[in-house]
């Protein structure tokens, strides 16, 4: 609990620490497996929709999968998703349905939210997953509101928000860190540092040992995770938000882990970071250590992780042709949603848009 | 009807809004047992207790932030900036989330935050208690931008913003806060947004002003009435979305036009005012749209008199319309 020291779960002997075991069945162990699977094919065939210009941006999560899903298991009905851009497995494990997110990434008349936004920009009413934004860290004061509205009608709910190791030399990480410490509202602030901000090492982000030790000053619990060890972030999170849901109020999780890809399909992360670098955390690979720690525990073998990952790629594919068939939004649709009903200005501009006078 | 100050007005339908609905709560800087710094929110914690009449720690982002997320799970915030000069920590958070939360989710999630923040000069607050901001807000699309002049418009706008659907910022002039009475009246009282008002009727020239440069407009329009000219006096109320078709039925009437704001000219919300009364009322004006502004310079404090725009600025312009 000091920030500093770092908690881990899989052993190399294929047991789990007993102070750090989420206590998971083994059908849920394999459940596990099968969303980070899920999770790395999305991310594949995302960069390769991009690519060959089917859709025109991607974020991949790829070497974060252990994060995403570990925390994302432990959420349940009623709780606040306030994700980065970048955690689209939290929503994915929790419910977002395979379909919607994909259909996102195509903007048509697919898409829930209508083409507003970049791909990777998620939202559904359905798991709480509040819209996505671009600004790194605003969602973080927005997670600290809705737990205070919940926390104020008794619910035994709880909000996560998820940031990269950049967004915690941001305002409104100290905002909502310091707000949600007074008010000791039900927030999990799970920061995932992988090491970059774009091309910027986290090194460059703070002087501080840890990001972990920075509850400390909040008055706030601060835990650091191995976050390649996915029972190690579902243990953590999971105490984290029972913890919330019970009253106990906020904690800051820092899981360790490292962007093997790029930020986004605009980035080139071979200008600054070393192929050795890279190598380095390959080796630590969070899918391929669990699935070496399944099959130590023979629940899982060399077949089944092929199957796995064969109707991965197949549930990704059958998502992405059944969206990108979608017609455009329509035109008009340009003026709505700006306030609940159209103003005399926009009806103005639309009008105008569609008889082609601007 | 009651008498109440412009002040006293806001207070009591804070009041009434929070009685009449539990979801409703205040927020800010010094707002529980400080009553806030002008004193609106005074004896509102002894009512409805701490957590519904929240102190917050001292980041404006954070109090609009967090107000941002307390609105999309149901709860309805109002939010005090303690003065409108202190509202930019919080412009990422307007601008980038509040007010696009609704298109970019496609109405999935909206947040019907009330942000109010005391704005204008005349208190001999300098640089920095004495702001004018709304046209940053108005550039910003999903925002409703309102600037009461009178007790019961203060009431009406207020009780609008906190039942509406979209974000509202609620500029109130400072200036006016102690000094304007007028009746209110009881029980709902509710002003539209997007509903102007005509402060004073005018055959010969229309006047648009808002917050506290409407007392201006009609000490300007006496003026030209002792020189025989028939000012229109317009308050918009609400800034955006503008009620346009109230100001081109009386400047088609009258021919001419004077936008008066305190906030600096240039870019000004009476810049779009003017632009779009030529837009629409280019044949019938008969000189063009003139405008009575703060100058392009920070806010100071030993000149504030001659920063502001006075009765007397005022009807030099009026005069230049009448005998372009």
């Amino acid at each position: 609990m000091n920030g500093l020291s770092m908690i881990a779960a899989m052993l190399p002997d294929g047991t789990v620490d007993p102070a750090n075991d989420p206590g998971l069945s083994d059908g849920d162990l394999l459940a596990v497996h099968g969303k980070m699977t899920l999770l790395r094919a999305l991310d594949e065939k995302g960069i390769a929709l991009q690519r060959s210009g089917r859709i025109g941006f991607y974020v991949p999560s790829t070497g974060q999968e252990a994060c995403a899903v570990g925390a994302g298991f432990r959420l349940r009905e009623g709780d606040w998703l306030f994700p980065s851009y970048r955690d689209h497995g939290l929503a994915l494990t929790r419910g977002y349905p395979l379909s919607t997110l994909v259909a996102q990434l195509f903007g048509n008349r697919s898409d829930a939210t209508r083409g507003r936004q970049m791909p990777n920009h998620w939202c559904d009413r359905n798991i709480h997953l509040v819209s996505v934004s671009s600004p790194v860290a605003t969602q973080l004061p927005h997670a600290v509101g809705t737990a205070y509205a919940s926390k104020l009608r008794g619910e035994p709910v709880a909000a996560i928000t998820t940031f990269g190791d950049g967004g915690t030399s941001t305002g409104d990480f100290h905002a909502a860190m310091n707000f949600a410490g007074v008010f000791r509202t039900p927030t999990v602030f799970l920061c995932e540092n992988n090491q970059y901000a774009i091309s910027v090492h986290v090194t460059r982000q703070t002087a501080s040992k840890s990001l972990a030790v920075k509850a400390q000053a909040y008055g706030i619990p601060g835990i650091r995770v191995d976050g390649n060890d996915v029972l190690a972030v579902c243990k953590v999170v999971g105490d984290a938000l029972a913890l919330a849901r019970s009253g106990g109020g906020p904690t800051l999780i820092e899981a360790v882990t490292y962007r093997m890809g790029p930020h986004s399909t605009s980035d080139d992360p071979t200008v600054y970071r070393s192929e050795e670098e890279v190598e380095q955390w390959r080796k630590g690979d969070p899918i391929r250590r669990y699935a070496a720690f399944l099959k130590k525990r023979g629940l899982l073998d060399d077949e089944a992780e092929d199957t796995a990952q064969a109707e991965a790629k197949e549930a990704v594919r059958q998502a992405v042709s059944d969206a990108e068939i979608s017609p455009p939004v329509p035109v008009e649709s340009l003026f709505e949603d700006v306030y609940e009903e159209m103003p005399r200005h926009l009806a103005e501009q639309r009008d105008g848009l569609l008889s082609g006078k601007g | 009807m009651p008498q109440a100050t412009l002040l006293q007005a806001i207070h009591d339908t804070l009041h009434e809004e929070m009685a009449r609905d539990p979801r409703v709560l205040v927020m800010g800087e010094d707002v529980g047992r400080e009553g806030g710094v002008f004193r609106v929110t005074e004896g509102l914690i002894d009512r409805f207790g701490p957590d519904r009449v929240i102190d917050t720690p001292l980041n404006e982002g954070g109090i609009v932030g967090m107000a941002i997320g307390m609105a999309l799970n149901g709860l309805r915030p109002v939010v005090e900036i303690e003065f409108a000069d202190f509202i930019y920590p919080a412009f990422d958070q307007i601008v980038s989330e509040l007010a696009k939360l609704r298109y970019r989710s496609a109405g999935l999630f909206t947040a019907p935050v009330v942000v109010r923040a005391p704005s204008g000069g005349g208190i001999k607050g300098g640089a920095y208690h004495s702001q004018s901001p709304e046209a940053y807000f108005i550039h910003t699309a999903g925002l409703t931008v309102a600037m009461p002049s009178t007790p019961a418009d203060a009431k009406g706008l207020l009780a609008s913003a906190v039942r509406g659907p979209d974000p509202v910022l609620l500029f109130e002039p400072k200036a006016l806060y102690r000094t304007v009475k007028g009746e209110v009246p009881e029980g709902e009282h509710l002003v539209p947004f997007g509903k102007g008002r005509i402060v004073r009727p005018g055959e010969d020239l229309t006047l648009v002003a808002w917050g506290a440069m409407v007392p201006v407009a009609s000490m300007a329009a006496d003026l030209a009435a002792a020189e025989g000219v028939r000012i229109e006096v317009i308050d918009p109320r609400t800034l955006w979305p503008l009620d346009i078709a109230l100001i081109e039925e009386s400047v088609n009437r009258t021919g001419r036009a004077v936008v008066l704001h305190e906030a600096p000219r240039t870019c000004g919300f009476g810049a779009e005012v003017s632009a779009l009364i030529q837009e629409r009322c280019f044949l019938r004006l008969k000189a063009p749209v003139g405008r009575v502004t703060g100058y392009d310079t920070p806010f100071p404090y030993a000149l504030e008199k001659s920063y502001l725009p006075d009765p007397e600025k005022t009807a030099c312009a009026v005069r230049a319309a009448m005998e372009f």
